[in-house]
C-alpha cells in the first residue's frame, strides 16, 4: 500500500498549511469558461484550520512505479514503435511555498497526443488516435523534488465552449504533496504559444503573473543534441509553518 | 523598505478536464497496459481491520443533473483513528489499509462507489475529539480548483453533536449536506454543487 521511508533524521513536518492565496487562484464561477457556470459553488467556502485530516495525506512508494511509466512516447507503444510528434523532456521541481523541495512528491500525468487528439471514448475531435500514444505518466520526485519525463510536445486542439475556442497546447498535471490539502491539479503551457492568452480556460486565472507560472520554458542547456528538446516547468505546492512555538495539542 | 520574504507563490489550479481519467485511472477509461492496476481503486484487503461499509458518491450540478466525468478522492482514518501518512506521529495506522481511494464517476449512472472501513475518531486541534468523518476532494470538467468537503455519517448523531468542525458551520440548516445516510452497509453522499442545499466546501 503506501508509505515510504523518510531519511533517518528527518522528522515529518506537521504544521499548519499556509492559507491559500484565492485570489490568485481562478475563482469557481467564470463565465467565460461556460461549464463552470453550473458547476460553481455559490456560497462561501467554510474556513477550517488544518486538523490532522488536513494535515496528514497518502504518500506513495517507488514500488507503485513501473520502468516505462515517466516515459509516454514508449509506454504505450507496440515493441519496437515510438509515439509521433515533437519529442520532448519535461523537467523541474516541486517546491512549497518556502522553496524547499517536495521530496518523494506524486507527479501524475496525461495529455492529447501531438495532432491535439485524446485517447477517450468522451473525445471526438477528427485528428486522428496515435496507435503508439497512451497519453498517461506518472513519476515520484527525488529526494530534493527533482522529476523529469519524456513525451512528445501534444497539439492544440479546439473544443466546445465559444464558436471557434482552442485549447493551447498543454500537459495536465495532478500532484500529491505531504499533506492533503496540498493536492493540487493544474496545467503546464509551453512558452511562446500565442493560444495561451486566448484560452478561455487559461483566462479563469486572475493573474497574468499566475499564468506566467504556469508556462514552461524552453530549455536549451537541459536539451539532448539530435534527440530531444527539453522545457523546465516546476511547481509550487502550499508551504507550512514552523511548529517550535505553536500552543498546541497534537492530540494524546 | 523591509527584507523581502522570498515566498513562492502557489502553481494556480487549472480544470482537471473531461479526459482526467487518462492520467488518473487509464484501466477505468479503457487504457490498458500501462498501469497494472489504477491507483486508489482499492483501499483494503482481506486482513483490512474494522467495519466494512460502503460510500455511494453522487456530484450533482446545479441543474439537478449527477456529472458523469467527475473523480472523487477521499482520505480518512483506519479504524483505530490513525492516518496512514508519515506525518502521523501518534503512532502505526493499519498497515493493511491505506486510507486513500479514489475513484470516478460512472459514465452512465454518475455514481461512484468507494469500498472502505469506517474511520475511527481523531482529535481536532485543541484535542478534543472529531466525529468520525471522511475527507472527500471534488475535480471535474467546468471545477477551476478542486473542492474539499467531508463526509460524516448519519448513525453517529452524538458524535456529530459534539463535532467542533460541525459547530463551527453558522448556517445549521446546511450541516446536513455533510452527514451521508446509511442503508446497510452503505452511505449514500450528495455531493451539491449549486442550489438550495449546496454542500458546505471548505477553505482549509
Ligand atoms: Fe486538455
Amino acid at each position: 500500500m503506501t508509505g515510504q521511508k523518510l531519511a533517518p533524521n528527518s522528522r515529518p513536518e506537521t504544521g499548519a498549511f499556509f492559507q491559500r492565496d484565492r485570489e490568485w487562484h481562478p475563482p469557481a464561477f467564470t463565465p467565460g469558461y461556460k461549464t463552470s457556470i453550473l458547476r460553481s459553488p455559490r456560497r462561501p467556502l467554510v474556513a477550517l484550520n488544518n486538523t490532522l485530516s488536513e494535515l496528514t495525506g497518502p504518500v506513495f512508494g517507488h514500488d507503485i512505479i513501473g520502468e516505462l511509466d515517466n516515459d509516454l512516447i514508449y509506454n504505450f507503444a507496440a515493441p519496437g514503435e515510438a509515439a509521433i510528434g515533437p519529442r520532448i523532456i519535461v523537467h523541474g521541481r516541486v517546491l512549497d511555498e518556502r522553496g524547499i523541495g517536495v521530496s518523494g512528491a506524486l507527479i501524475e500525468v496525461w495529455q492529447a497526443n501531438a495532432g491535439g487528439r485524446y485517447r477517450h471514448k468522451n473525445e471526438g475531435y477528427l485528428a486522428p488516435l496515435d496507435p503508439n500514444f497512451g497519453g498517461g505518466g506518472r513519476i515520484i520526485a527525488t529526494e530534493d523534488g527533482s522529476y523529469s519525463f519524456r513525451t512528445v510536445q501534444p497539439g492544440p486542439y479546439p473544443w466546445p465552449n465559444g464558436p471557434n475556442d482552442w485549447r493551447p497546447a498543454h500537459i495536465h498535471f495532478s500532484i500529491f504533496g505531504h499533506g492533503f490539502a496540498q493536492r493540487l491539479i493544474t496545467q503546464m503551457y509551453f512558452e511562446g504559444d500565442p493560444m495561451i492568452w486566448k484560452c478561455p480556460i487559461v483566462r479563469t486565472i486572475p493573474d497574468h503573473h499566475a499564468i506566467e507560472g504556469l508556462t514552461a520554458a524552453l530549455d536549451m542547456q537541459a536539451t539532448i543534441p539530435m534527440d530531444a528538446r527539453a522545457y523546465k516547468f516546476d511547481i509550487v505546492l502550499r508551504g507550512r509553518r514552523s511548529t517550535l512555538f505553536e500552543n498546541r495539542l497534537e492530540g494524546n | 523598505m523591509a527584507q523581502t520574504l522570498e515566498r513562492l507563490k502557489e502553481s494556480a489550479s487549472q480544470t482537471a478536464g473531461p479526459y482526467v481519467h487518462i492520467g488518473l485511472m487509464p484501466n477505468f477509461c479503457g487504457i490498458g497496459g500501462v498501469y497494472a492496476h489504477d491507483l486508489g481503486a482499492t483501499m483494503v484487503n482481506e486482513k483490512t481491520k474494522g467495519e466494512r461499509i460502503r460510500i455511494k458518491i453522487r456530484v450533482i450540478d446545479g441543474a439537478d443533473t449527477p456529472l458523469k466525468d467527475a473523480l472523487v478522492e477521499i482520505w480518512q482514518a483506519d479504524a483505530a483513528g490513525l492516518y496512514n501518512s508519515p506525518s502521523e506521529l501518534r503512532g502505526s495506522a493499519d498497515p493493511n489499509f491505506s486510507g486513500w481511494g479514489r475513484q470516478a464517476t460512472d459514465m452512465t449512472s454518475g455514481e461512484c462507489l468507494f469500498e472502505t472501513v469506517k474511520p475511527g475518531r481523531v482529535p481536532f486541534i485543541d484535542g478534543r475529539p472529531m466525529a468520525p468523518h471522511i475527507t472527500a476532494w471534488i475535480v471535474a470538467r467546468g471545477i477551476n480548483i478542486g473542492l474539499h468537503t467531508r463526509i460524516y455519517f448519519g448513525d453517529e448523531e452524538k458524535a456529530n453533536a459534539q463535532d467542533p468542525v460541525l459547530a463551527r458551520i453558522e448556517h445549521r440548516n446546511r450541516i446536513g449536506t455533510l452527514i451521508a445516510s446509511r442503508e446497510g452497509d452503505t452511505y449514500a453522499f450528495d455531493i451539491r454543487l449549486q442550489g438550495d442545499d449546496e454542500t458546505v466546501f471548505f477553505d482549509i
